[in-house]
C-alpha cells in the first residue's frame, strides 16, 4: 500500500507544514488541544460554521490530502474513529436531560452519528464510492487501513482516501480523567487523512505491512515484529526509526521494551504521544509523522531524517489492542 | 477474490422473538412485535410504538450469564452471536482463524444516558461503570470476550447500513484469506437518545408503521441483534451440517445527497443493488425476492422504490419490508434481515409485509402481503440504507 499524500491536524503545527515543525508546549493543563488552521481556503465558511470540531478537522485533512495527491474522485472513503462525534453527542444528551425529552432540535443528533465525518467528505466531493467507518477502539484506524489494503488488492487501480479522527471535549476529558487515563500522560486528539494506492508512482511512503494483536503476551508481540520484518527481508538493525506509543505511564512498558530490543539500538525512538497526546486513533498521527520523515522533514527529537529508510510504528493500548506497522521510504 | 463464502449459522433476537425459531414463527403467523414502550424509561412511551425485545435487562443478563451491569446492546448482541455460532456447530474444537465483526450505532448509550443526569448535576457524579461500555467498540469487546474470539475483532458504524457492512467486511476477509470463520452482524438497543433523535427529525409514526404503503407516515423504532456465521469453502466442508446459503454479491455505495435524507432518484441504493448484482454474476431477473430497507418514511420508500424500478424495470421481483414486524432496528437491521432472508430461502417461502392497503408499487402481486409457502427462492437481495448516505446491498443464493 503506497501513500501518495498525508495531511494531519494535531496539537502541533502539522497542517500544511512546509519544513517540519518544533514541538509546542502543553497549553491547557494535562490536555493537548488541536492547533486548528484557517479553513477558509478549503471549506466554505457557511459550512464550517455548521461543523463540529471533529467534522471540520476530518473534512479539512481529507480535502488537503486529496488536493496534494491531485485526486478529485477517490474510489473509497474509509474512516476510523473510536469515540465518534462526541461534541454533538454531548450537546444532544445535555439538552435531552435538561429539557426532559421535549423541544429538541435535530442538528446535534444528525451530526452525532459515527459516520458523519466520512459522510460529510462524500457529500462535499459528491462521491458515490464505497464509504465505511470503523469504530473499534485503538484499532479503529488500523481496521480502516486493513480495509484499504484489501480494496487495493481487489482493484489495483483504486485510489483510497483513508484516515482517522477523534476529538476530546470538555465532558469526555473529565470522564476519561476520572478513569485515571491522564494521570501520567496528556490527553490528545487529532485528525489525519491519507491517499493510498497499489502502485508506487508519486508515492511518499509505503505501508509494507500491518499486524494487530488483542491481549497478546510479550512473546507474541516479539514474534509478530520479527515476522513482519522478516517477511520484508529485514532484521534487527535495519530499521532507523521507531515511532513508539510509549508514554510516562509504565503499565505497558514490558511490551515497548521488547519491541525496542527486537528492532535494535540503531533505531531512533520517538514517543509520538508526547506530540499528539493519548487518544485511540493516535497511530494515524504516527503514520503522518512517518510520511513526513520519509519526505526528509524533521520533527522534534530528530533534526536529520535523511537516513530513514524504514520506520516501525508500535502502539500498545492499555485496553489490550496492539498494532505494528512497517513503513518504508519511496 | 471470488472464492465462495458460505453462511453456516444464524442468530436473532428482536421484538418478535428471542431466537431464530421464534422470529420465523412470528413472520409465518403475521405477528408484529410493535407495541407501546414498556421497558425503556421515556416520556414518549405512550406516544410512539416500538419493537422492544420483550425482556428486562435483568432477564437478558440472566440469559447471558452476566452480572447485569452491561449495556443492553452488548447483551442482545451476545445472545444472537452465541446462537449463530452454536447453530453453525463451531465450538472451538478446531482452531479456525475466527473473527467477530459487529455493528452498532448506539453502543452503550442506553447506560450513558442514565449516567448523564448525575454527571451534569456534578462532574464527579454518576457511576463510571455506566460509561465503561459507551464506546461502540467496547460493546463488541464484551461480546468477543464472552465468545472467546481473539483473532480479529472489529466494529462498523455506518448508521442503518452498519451490519450489512459488517457482513461485507467478514466476507472480504475470508476471500482475502485472512480468516476462516467470521461471526458478522449487528446489535442496537432502543435508547432515549435515538428515540428523541428520530423524533426531532419528525419521521416517527405514532401508529404502527406501513412500509411501502402510499399512506405511510414514518417509522417505528425497534431493537435487537442479528448475526450470521460466514465460513470459507474449506470450513463449510468440514462442518457437520450443510451450510444454508452462499453470499454471492455485495456492494457499498454512498448517496452523497444529504446527511439524513435519500436522493429522489435513489442514486446510492441504485449503485448498491447494481454493484451487488454485478458481483454475483446474476441477472436482475434471477432475483426471486427483495427484503427491502423499507423503513416506512416518505423519503426512504420513495427513493428505494425508484432505485428498484431503475434496476428491475417492469419485471419486478416480489418484495416486502419485515420492518413492519420488528420496527427499524438501525445498526442491527442488516443482520436481522440477512437471517430472515436466509430462513426464507431455507424454507422456500416469501415473507410478508404487514398493513399494506395501497402499495407504493401497485403492480399485482409484487408486494408480498401474506406468508407464502412453496415458492422456489434461489436468490434474495437484502437492502440496508442509512444516514450519511451509506447504502449497502447483499445477495444470498442457494447452494
Amino acid at each position: 500500500m503506497f501513500i501518495t499524500a498525508a495531511s494531519a491536524i494535531s496539537p502541533q503545527k502539522s497542517f500544511r507544514n512546509a519544513d517540519g515543525f518544533t514541538a509546542v508546549p502543553l497549553t491547557e493543563g494535562n490536555r493537548l488541544v488541536c492547533a486548528e488552521p484557517d479553513y477558509s481556503s478549503l471549506i466554505e465558511p457557511k459550512l464550517i460554521r455548521r461543523m463540529s470540531r471533529i467534522i471540520r478537522m476530518g473534512v479539512a485533512t481529507a480535502i488537503d490530502a486529496l488536493q496534494q495527491a491531485g485526486v478529485t474522485d477517490p474510489s473509497a472513503i474509509i474512516t476510523g474513529t473510536a469515540y465518534g462525534c462526541l461534541e454533538d453527542t454531548g450537546i444532544f444528551l445535555k439538552r435531552m436531560v435538561e429539557n426532559k425529552e421535549e423541544m429538541l432540535t435535530p442538528t446535534a443528533f444528525i451530526q452525532s452519528t459515527h459516520n458523519t465525518v466520512g459522510a460529510q467528505i462524500a457529500l462535499m466531493l459528491k462521491c458515490n464510492a464505497y464509504n465505511n467507518t470503523y469504530v473499534h477502539r485503538a484499532l479503529s484506524f488500523e481496521t480502516a487501513l486493513l480495509d484499504t489494503m484489501m480494496l487495493l488488492k481487489e482493484n489495483g487501480t483504486s485510489q483510497v482516501l483513508v484516515g482517522a479522527a477523534d476529538e476530546l471535549t470538555d465532558q469526555s476529558f473529565i470522564i476519561l480523567e476520572r478513569f485515571g487515563l491522564f494521570r501520567k500522560q496528556p490527553a490528545g486528539e487529532g485528525a489525519a487523512f491519507f491517499v493510498a494506492k497499489a502502485s508506487p508512482d508519486a508515492a511518499i511512503a509505503e505501508v509494507k505491512g500491518i499486524r494487530t494483536l488483542i491481549n497478546p503476551g510479550t512473546q507474541q508481540v516479539e514474534d509478530a515484529v520479527k515476522t513482519l520484518l522478516q517477511t520484508h527481508g529485514l532484521g534487527a538493525g535495519d530499521v532507523q526509526l521507531l515511532l513508539s506509543g510509549r508514554t510516562a505511564d509504565t503499565a505497558m512498558d514490558q511490551y515497548y521494551n521488547v519491541v525496542e530490543q527486537t528492532i535494535g539500538n540503531e533505531a531512533a525512538v520517538i514517543q509520538f504521544k508526547a506530540l499528539c497526546g493519548e487518544y485511540p486513533t493516535s497511530t494515524s498521527f504516527a503514520l503522518w509523522l512517518a510520511c513526513n520523515t520519509m519526505q526528509g522533514k524533521t520533527m522534534p527529537g530528530m533534526t536529520n531524517a535523511s537516513h530513514v529508510r524504514y520506520a516501525v510504528i508500535y502502539n500498545a493500548d492499555k485496553s489490550g489492542y496492539h498494532s505494528i506497522m512497517l513503513i518504508s521510504k519511496c | 477474490m471470488s472464492a465462495p463464502v458460505y453462511i453456516a449459522g444464524l442468530g436473532a433476537i428482536s421484538g418478535i422473538g428471542n431466537d431464530v425459531a421464534e422470529n420465523f414463527r412470528a413472520l409465518q403467523e403475521g405477528r408484529a412485535g410493535l407495541s407501546a414502550i414498556r421497558y425503556l424509561d421515556t416520556v414518549h412511551k405512550n406516544t410512539f410504538p416500538a419493537g422492544e425485545v420483550k425482556s428486562s435487562n435483568e432477564e437478558l443478563a440472566e440469559r447471558c450469564g452476566w452480572m447485569g451491569s452491561d449495556s443492553r446492546t452488548a447483551m442482545l448482541g451476545y445472545l444472537a452471536a452465541r446462537e449463530a455460532l452454536d447453530d453453525a456447530g463451531i465450538n472451538g474444537s478446531v482452531a479456525y482463524r475466527t473473527g467477530l465483526i459487529s455493528a452498532t450505532s448506539v453502543g452503550g448509550m442506553d447506560l450513558t444516558e442514565h449516567f448523564y443526569p448525575h454527571f451534569l448535576a456534578n462532574n464527579s457524579g454518576g457511576k463510571l461503570r455506566q460509561v465503561v461500555e459507551h464506546e461502540c467498540g467496547a460493546v463488541t469487546e464484551k461480546m468477543a470476550a464472552a465468545l472467546q474470539v481473539t483473532d480479529f475483532v472489529s466494529t462498523v458504524s455506518t448508521a442503518c447500513s452498519s451490519s450489512a457492512n459488517a457482513i461485507m467486511l467478514g466476507a472480504r476477509m475470508i476471500r482475502n484469506g485472512l480468516l476462516d470463520v467470521v461471526i458478522a452482524g449487528g446489535t442496537d438497543a432502543l435508547s432515549c437518545f435515538t428515540l428523541n433523535g428520530f423524533n426531532t427529525l419528525m419521521i416517527l409514526d405514532q401508529q404502527l408503521c406501513q412500509p411501502f404503503d402510499q399512506q405511510r407516515r414514518g417509522l417505528n423504532l425497534g431493537e435487537g441483534a442479528g448475526f450470521i456465521v460466514l465460513v470459507s469453502e474449506a470450513v463449510a466442508k468440514d462442518l457437520s451440517k450443510p451450510a444454508y446459503a452462499k453470499l454471492t454479491g455485495y456492494a457499498n455505495a454512498n448517496d452523497a445527497y444529504h446527511q439524513t435524507a435519500s436522493s429522489p432518484d435513489g442514486t446510492g441504493s441504485f449503485l448498491a443493488m447494481k454493484g451487488a448484482l454485478e458481483m454475483s454474476g446474476l441477472k436482475a431477473s434471477d432475483i426471486d425476492y427483495i427484503n427491502l430497507h423499507g423503513t416506512g418514511t416518505q423519503n426512504n420508500d420513495a427513493s428505494e422504490s425508484t432505485a428498484i424500478r431503475r434496476i428491475f424495470g417492469n419485471s419486478l421481483p416480489r418484495m416486502s419490508s419485515t420492518k413492519s414486524f420488528t420496527g427499524h432496528t438501525l445498526a442491527a437491521c442488516g443482520g436481522l434481515e440477512a437471517v430472515y432472508s436466509i430462513k426464507a430461502m431455507e424454507q422456500q417461502c416469501l415473507l410478508p409485509g404487514l398493513r399494506i392497503s395501497k402499495p407504493v408499487i401497485e403492480e399485482e402481486g409484487v408486494m408480498v402481503n401474506e406468508f407464502t409457502n412453496g415458492i422456489p427462492v434461489k436468490n434474495i437481495l437484502s437492502n440496508s440504507f442509512g444516514f450519511g448516505g451509506n447504502c449497502s446491498s447483499l445477495i444470498f443464493s442457494a447452494i
